[in-house]
C-alpha cells in the first residue's frame, strides 16, 4: 500500500460495491470516434445528459486520412464515423478539435501536448492505450464503450482495484536505445499477458532519465503486456513540460497544483504486490519478429527456436512465424523490408522525429522501400517544420502526411499490403493490424530510420 | 442486449489458441459502425474467410462439426485493444460464454457488460477439455452461474469459478452498471462537494 497508484486511486473512490468493484471518480474522458457513437446512442434512448461535459474532450484520430484533410474523407463509412462524433460533440455540449482544428491529432498525443492530462487525474478513453498519459503520474487507463457510456452519464466508472507492480530499471541506457526498446524489452521479458491484473509503476535511473516524450511511449505499451495501465512519478521533468500548456493551471492555481503534484509518488516503505527489476545495459535496439509484442528481441539476437518455447504455446509461436514468413533460429540483420511507418500514439511525437531526422539527414530512402512519415498532431507537424525537420526529410526522398493515426491499425488508407514487411514505430504487430496479411516489425524510430535509409533490417547504431 | 444469465448448457467450439488478440476476433477495419449490430457476421473474419470471400473450411467456425453457445479458447484471450466491438462480435455470433485459462482485462470487462460470461478454468481443466472435445465434438458442458461452477456433463467433471456478486447480480437479473450509477447520483455530488 502507499503507492503512487494508491494515493491517486483512494482520491477518487466514491464509495464501494460491497463484494464488487469500486465507484471511481474520473477527472479526464477522452472520446474518439470509433469508440464513442454507441455510447452517445445510449445516452439518446436513456434519455439522459452528460452529466460534467467541462471534464470530456473529443476529437476524430482512428480513420483520418493523412492526406487531402481539407476535403471531405472519401470512404463514407469513415466520414459518417468522424462527422457522428462531430454531431454528439455539438448535440452534448462537448470541446471537439476536428479535422483540421490545429489542435487536432492522435488523442494520447494531444491530451498531454494541451496540457489537458496532469499529475494525479484519473483519465480514462475507449482505447487501450490510454496507459500513455500515465507518463505525466495520472492513473489512466483503456474502457470499453459501455464504460464510455458510464463515464458520460455519471463521470463515473465501477472498476476492480488493480494490483499494484513496480518495474525498475536502474543503470544508464547504452546510445542508440530508447524509451521503445525499454518497453520492448520488458514486454519481452514479461510475455504479453505477464502484467495483466496489475497497474504498473515504472522507476529506476533509466527510466527517470527519460525525457517526458519518452515516458509517454514507454506508459503507452503497458498494456502490450496487459497492465491495466503505467505510471511514473511526476518530478521537475513532468512540471517543466505542463509549465504553459493551454489548458495547464496558471497563476496561483498553477502554484497549488505543483505543491500537491509534489506530494504524488510512493512512499519509501510502500508495499507493491509485486516488483520486477531490470538493468538498463542489458537492453540493445529492439526488433518483434512475431505477432504479438511480447515476441521481441535485441536486434542482433536470433529468433528463438521451437524447443525453447513451452509446450503449450508452441502452435502459437508456429502459426505466428508462418505469417511472419520466418524461421525459427533466423537472425533479421539484413532482412529485406518494403514499408517504413513512423508515427502513432507510441513513437508520432516531436522528438522521434528529431530521432528519425538523424539518422536520415545526409543519406536518402532506399528504392525498394515506401516510407510514411505521420505526425501525431498538428502541433507536431508545426513544429517540425519549425526545426526544418521537413527539409532533411525532403532532401532523403520522404515527406511529411497529415496527423492521425494512419498505419498503426489501418483503418484509413494507409495499409500495408499482404505479405510486404514494415518496420513500424507503433505498438501491434498483431496479424492483419496494418491490413489484411501485413508483416509488422515494430522498433524505435532509430530502427525505423535505419531500415528505411539502408532498405534491410540494419542495427542503428552502425549509423549513428 | 441485457439478457439474463442462469444456467446455460451446450456444446461447444474449441480454439486452442494462446494469445488470441482483439484484432483477430473483429479486425479494425470493421470499426467503422455506429451501432453495436452485425458484428458478429466478421467474428474471426480474417480467419474464418479468405481474401474472395470465401469460407476457410479448417477454421473452426466453418466446421460444422462443432457447433454451442460456449467457444473454448487457450490462456490469455482478448488480449490487445479496448474496442468493445470484439465482446459485441462474440455475442453478435451467439456465444453467451466464454471459457479460457485466462483472459486480458478489458475484454472481461466488456464481455460482462454484453452479457457474455468469461469462465477462467485451471490450465489443467482447460486441457482436459480441449481432449475431451477432440475425442467427443460432442461435449456438452453446463455453465451454472448462481452455483458458479463449469462442468464436463458426460464426465462429470467440474471446477468453480470466480465472479463477483455484484457483476452476478446484474448478470442474473438483465441490469447493467449505468442503472446502478444513476441511481447513486448523490454520492457523486457529495464526492465533487468534497
Amino acid at each position: 500500500m502507499n503507492t503512487l497508484f494508491d494515493k491517486i486511486w483512494d482520491a477518487h473512490l466514491v464509495t464501494k460495491v460491497e463484494d464488487g468493484p469500486t465507484q471511481l471518480y474520473i477527472d479526464r474522458l477522452f472520446c474518439h470516434e470509433v469508440t464513442s457513437p454507441q455510447a452517445f446512442s445510449g445516452l439518446r434512448a436513456r434519455g439522459i445528459k452528460v452529466m460534467r461535459p467541462e471534464k470530456v474532450f473529443c476529437m476524430p484520430d482512428h480513420n483520418t486520412p493523412t492526406h487531402d484533410q481539407d476535403k471531405p474523407i472519401e470512404d463514407p463509412i469513415s466520414r459518417t464515423q468522424v462527422d457522428t462524433l462531430a454531431k454528439n460533440a455539438s448535440d452534448f455540449g462537448l470541446e471537439h478539435f476536428g479535422m483540421m482544428s490545429p489542435k487536432n491529432g492522435i488523442i494520447h498525443v494531444v491530451g498531454p501536448e494541451r496540457g489537458l492530462t496532469l499529475p494525479g487525474m484519473t483519465i480514462v478513453c475507449g482505447d487501450s492505450h490510454t496507459s500513455t498519459h500515465g507518463a505525466l503520474g495520472a492513473v489512466a487507463f483503456g474502457i470499453g464503450t459501455s464504460e464510455v457510456e458510464m463515464v458520460l452519464a455519471s463521470q463515473c466508472i465501477l472498476q476492480s482495484r488493480p494490483k499494484t507492480m513496480r518495474i525498475s530499471v536502474d543503470g544508464k541506457l547504452a546510445k542508440g536505445v530508447t524509451a521503445k526498446d525499454i518497453a520492448l524489452y520488458i514486454i519481452s521479458k514479461m510475455t504479453t499477458g505477464g502484467a495483466t491484473g496489475y497497474f504498473v509503476e515504472y522507476a529506476g535511473e533509466a527510466i527517470t532519465g527519460l525525457s517526458m516524450e519518452g515516458r509517454l511511449t514507454l506508459c503507452n505499451l503497458s498494456i502490450e503486456m496487459g497492465a491495466r495501465g503505467g505510471m511514473i512519478a511526476p518530478d521537475e521533468v513532468t512540471i517543466d513540460y505542463i509549465r504553459n500548456r493551454e489548458y495547464a493551471p496558471k497563476g496561483e492555481e498553477w502554484d497549488h497544483a505543483v505543491a500537491y503534484w509534489k506530494t504524488l509518488k510512493s512512499a519509501d516503505d510502500a508495499v507493491f504486490d509485486k516488483e520486477v527489476s531490470y538493468r538498463a545495459e542489458d537492453i540493445e535496439p529492439m526488433i518483434t519478429y512475431g505477432t504479438n509484442p511480447g515476441m521481441g528481441m535485441g536486434i542482433t539476437h536470433q529468433i528463438p527456436s521451437l524447443d525453447s518455447v513451452p509446450e503449450a504455446g508452441r502452435t502459437s509461436f508456429s502459426k505466428s512465424l508462418e505469417y511472419m514468413g520466418l524461421q525459427p533460429e533466423e537472425n533479421l540483420i539484413g532482412k529485406k523490408i518494403d514499408y517504413v511507418f513512423i508515427g502513432s500514439c507510441t513513437n508520432g511525437r516531436i522528438e522521434d522525429f528529431r530521432d528519425f531526422a538523424s539518422i536520415v539527414k545526409g543519406r536518402k530512402k532506399a528504392d525498394n522501400v515506401i516510407a510514411w512519415l505521420v505526425p501525431g498532431s498538428w502541433e507536431v507537424d508545426k513544429q517540425m517544420r519549425k526545426e526544418g525537420l521537413d527539409k532533411i526529410f525532403e532532401e532523403a526522398g520522404f515527406a511529411i502526411r497529415q496527423p492521425g493515426c494512419s498505419a498503426c491499425l489501418a483503418m484509413n488508407d494507409d495499409k500495408v499490403p499482404a505479405g510486404k514487411y514494415a518496420v513500424s514505430t507503433s505498438n501491434r504487430n498483431f496479424e492483419g493490424r496494418q491490413g489484411p496479411g501485413a508483416r509488422t516489425l515494430l522498433a524505435s524510430p532509430l530502427v525505423a530510420a535505419a531500415a528505411a535509409v539502408t532498405g534491410v533490417i540494419t542495427d542503428p547504431r552502425t549509423l549513428l | 442486449m441485457k439478457e439474463k444469465f442462469n444456467i446455460l448448457t451446450s456444446t461447444c467450439v474449441p480454439l486452442p489458441l494462446e494469445n488470441v488478440d482483439t484484432d483477430q476476433i473483429i479486425p479494425a477495419r470493421f470499426l467503422k459502425a455506429t451501432t453495436k449490430e452485425g458484428f458478429g457476421d466478421n467474428l474471426f473474419c480474417d480467419w474464418r474467410y479468405d481474401k474472395q470471400g470465401n469460407k476457410i473450411e479448417s477454421f473452426v467456425l466453418n466446421d460444422p462439426t462443432y457447433n454451442g453457445k460456449i467457444l473454448v479458447a487457450g490462456k490469455n484471450f482478448g488480449s490487445g485493444s479496448s474496442r468493445e466491438h470484439a465482446a459485441w462480435a462474440i455475442a453478435g455470433y451467439g456465444f453467451r460464454v466464454v471459457v479460457s485459462s485466462f483472459f486480458a482485462d478489458i475484454f472481461r470487462n466488456n464481455a460482462l457488460n454484453n452479457f457474455v460470461l468469461p469462465v477462467v478454468v485451471s490450465e489443467s481443466f482447460l486441457a482436459e477439455l480441449f481432449d475431451s472435445i477432440n475425442k467427443d465434438p460432442n461435449t456438452v458442458l453446463e455453465v451454472n452461474l448462481p452455483d458458479q461452477t463449469i462442468k464436463n456433463v458426460a464426465t462429470g467433471s467440474f471446477e468453480y469459478f470466480e465472479i463477483n456478486s455484484y457483476k452476478k447480480h446484474c448478470l442474473e437479473n438483465g441490469l447493467d452498471d449505468i442503472d446502478f450509477l444513476l441511481s447513486n447520483k448523490d454520492k457523486i455530488e457529495a464526492w465533487e462537494n468534497k
